[in-house]
């Protein structure tokens, strides 16, 4: 569904991505876990169009997107919730749903009603101001949102960010979910132990490079891995 | 009552604003047709509805897309030469003042579209505060321009030359536009009525637009500029089509202006005359159209009103601005207009409840 083959992306002189490829096959759910500054948010913003790669190509749905510009692919099929709770701060929160619709707006009340389904915290917020929701209750502004746009591939970073542990396992079992529904989704997370007990397959990455490969079972057995990431 | 109540917020917005409008032109227009108020202040019906217009389209950029323009004036300038120079050539062919006059509003308004394209273009791209510092640079760069610019028309047609009259080289000519003179020889075919219409045009366009799908997409992209572009908004298409559409307004503005006088020089349009847009803009409110209207009539008569006074009318002006700046920006004073207009209502209401109490008993 998405192939992304040997691309190199740079802020400045910072070269930040080094020959990256990876692949995430129709209804698998793919990690990338890796430390802070590895490149795993610079991987998606390029994926998604906001950044652009000096080298290689990205294919989505068998098509070429290297060039294609970031709100084009939302139609496609893309969706990137971004790092940091990107949402309309000074929007209500069927507002923000409502902008989530923006490409793709027939059925929008079935839409908010599923979402406020997934999330009936939010269904009560209905019509608060985006900004003064809690930073959980923004996170699960925000993937609604991206919801909105029935995404075919879903791009998470970092979803479970300053969450308590109750909603972190919340934001998990909504990703079994959609992942169930259908969707397809590509993860990037600190957390490396929920993402590889959730992951089919999970991508290591290390200063730009990707260090590692393999199923989420298998990276959570290895040694190098429990090591760096997983505390043991 | 109870209907108004129940209207949206954009609803109310659209009937105060139009319905200023409307009942301004209808007080002022016997008053002014009879002669009822001075000279002096008749004179200023069309400037003040040219600068409304100004103040209304400016607010687009900067108080709805957030950008900074500091060249507003450029674009009534270049609006306001080409209507000039449209009106002029019409002279023979249409006789109709009217029509002449909206046909050089509508040149006015294309030509700074134009500029308003070929600027926004590179610069909208860009984050930052570029835009500020080009639409600056515009301003200047068109008053040096039409300072030494001559155009004449005869029966051959327009000419046009960057260094002196004669360099024109017609025939039994008129001159339009004489270098740092300006335009000369304007037929004044503005009205009052057509400034009313101009600002009833122009609100039409940006409350339809602040209120479309279009309008919402450009508030996103003010509000989070990466959650517009994840949600699938083109930042640079809805940016470029608002500030063109600004630019549009500002030239038919201009054109209705350079109407209103028998001569007008580029100088007219220059970086105070930007600021002092700006300034209606800020105190009026950001995206306040309302504000707006009401900001930039009270602050153009101002000083009309303090000419008596001309040794003190700059500070008195100053004051204002400053008074006006900080009763509308500070939460204090916000806090204390609330309270205000919560007890006036209590009071009305009580009013009311008595007389029905009357009525009724
Ligand atoms: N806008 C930028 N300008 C310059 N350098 C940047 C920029 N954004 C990221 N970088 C650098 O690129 C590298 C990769 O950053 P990236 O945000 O992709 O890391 P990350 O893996 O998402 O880290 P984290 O887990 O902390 O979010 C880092 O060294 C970072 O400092
Ligand atoms: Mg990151």
């Amino acid at each position: 569904m998405l192939r992304v083959d040997n691309i190199n992306v740079y802020y400045g002189q910072i070269h930040a991505l080094k020959d990256i490829s990876l692949e995430v096959q129709e209804h698998e759910i793919v990690a990338l876990i890796g430390a802070n500054g590895a490149g795993k948010s610079t991987t998606l913003r390029t994926i998604s169009g906001l950044l652009r790669s000096k080298t290689g190509s990205i294919s989505f749905l068998n098509e070429d997107i290297s060039r294609t510009e970031a709100y084009k692919l939302v139609s496609k099929g893309m969706a990137h919730v971004p790092e940091g709770r990107r949402i309309f701060l000074q929007m209500t929160v069927l507002e923000n749903l409502e902008m989530g619709a923006y490409v793709n707006s027939t059925n929008i009340k079935e839409d908010i009603a599923d979402v406020f389904d997934r999330f009936p915290r939010l269904k009560h917020r209905r019509n608060q101001i985006a900004g003064t929701l809690s930073g959980g209750e923004q996170q699960m502004l925000a993937i609604g949102r991206a919801l909105m746009s029935h995404p075919k591939l879903l791009m998470l970073d970092e979803p479970s960010m300053g969450l308590s542990p109750i909603l972190v396992q919340q934001i998990f079992d909504i990703i079994k979910e959609l992942h169930a529904a259908g969707t397809t989704i590509l993860l990037v997370e600190q957390n490396a132990e929920m993402a590889l007990q959730v992951a089919d397959r999970a991508y290591v990455l290390e200063s730009g490079r990707i260090k590692l490969t393999g199923t989420g079972s298998e990276l959570a057995q290895s040694d190098e891995i429990k090591k760096a990431y997983l505390g043991g | 009552m109870e209907k108004i109540k129940n209207l949206n917020k954009f609803t109310r917005t659209n009937i105060r604003a139009y319905g200023l409008i409307i009942l301004a032109f209808i007080v002022l227009f016997p008053l002014q047709s009879t002669g009822i108020i001075s000279n002096s202040i008749s004179g200023q019906l069309v400037p003040i509805c040219t600068y409304i217009v100004m103040a209304i389209s400016l607010n687009l950029t900067v108080g709805f897309l957030g950008e900074l323009s500091l060249g507003h004036a450029g674009f009534m300038s270049v609006g306001a030469f080409t209507g000039v120079i449209t009106a002029i050539c019409l002279q023979e062919v249409i006789p109709s003042a009217a029509l002449r006059l909206l046909i050089a509003i509508i040149a006015g308004g294309i030509a700074a579209g134009v500029a308003g394209f070929l600027i926004g273009i590179p610069v909208l791209r860009l984050r930052g505060d570029y835009l500020a510092i080009v639409t600056l640079a515009f301003g200047e760069i068109i008053k040096n321009i039409i300072n030494c610019l001559y155009v004449g028309v005869d029966s051959n047609g327009l000419h046009m030359s960057m260094t002196n009259a004669e360099a024109l080289g017609m025939i039994n000519g008129k001159l339009i536009i004489n270098g740092p003179q300006g335009a000369v020889g304007i037929t004044k075919i503005a009205s009052f009525t057509a400034g009313i219409l101009l600002i009833l045009f122009a609100l039409f366009i940006i409350l339809n637009l602040v209120n479309s799908k279009s309008g919402r997409a450009v508030t996103a992209i003010r509000d989070n500029r990466i959650a517009a572009e994840s949600v699938g908004i083109s930042v640079t298409r809805y940016k470029l089509t608002a500030f063109i559409i600004s630019a549009v307004l500002a030239g038919m503005a201009g054109a209705l202006y350079a109407m209103n006088f028998s001569t007008i020089a580029a100088k007219k349009f220059d970086f105070n005359t930007s600021i002092l847009i700006l300034v209606f803009v800020v105190l009026g409110g950001m995206g306040n159209i309302v504000g707006s209207i009401v900001a930039t009539a009270l602050l153009y008569i101002l000083p009309e009103l303090l000419r008596e006074y001309a040794d003190y009318r700059m500070l008195i002006y100053a004051i204002v601005l400053i008074l006006v700046m900080l009763l509308t920006n500070s939460e204090k004073a916000k806090q204390m207009r609330e309270r205000f207009v919560y007890k006036w209502k209590k009071r009305l209401r009580k009013n009311n409840d008595q007389q029905e109490g009357l009525k009724n008993g």
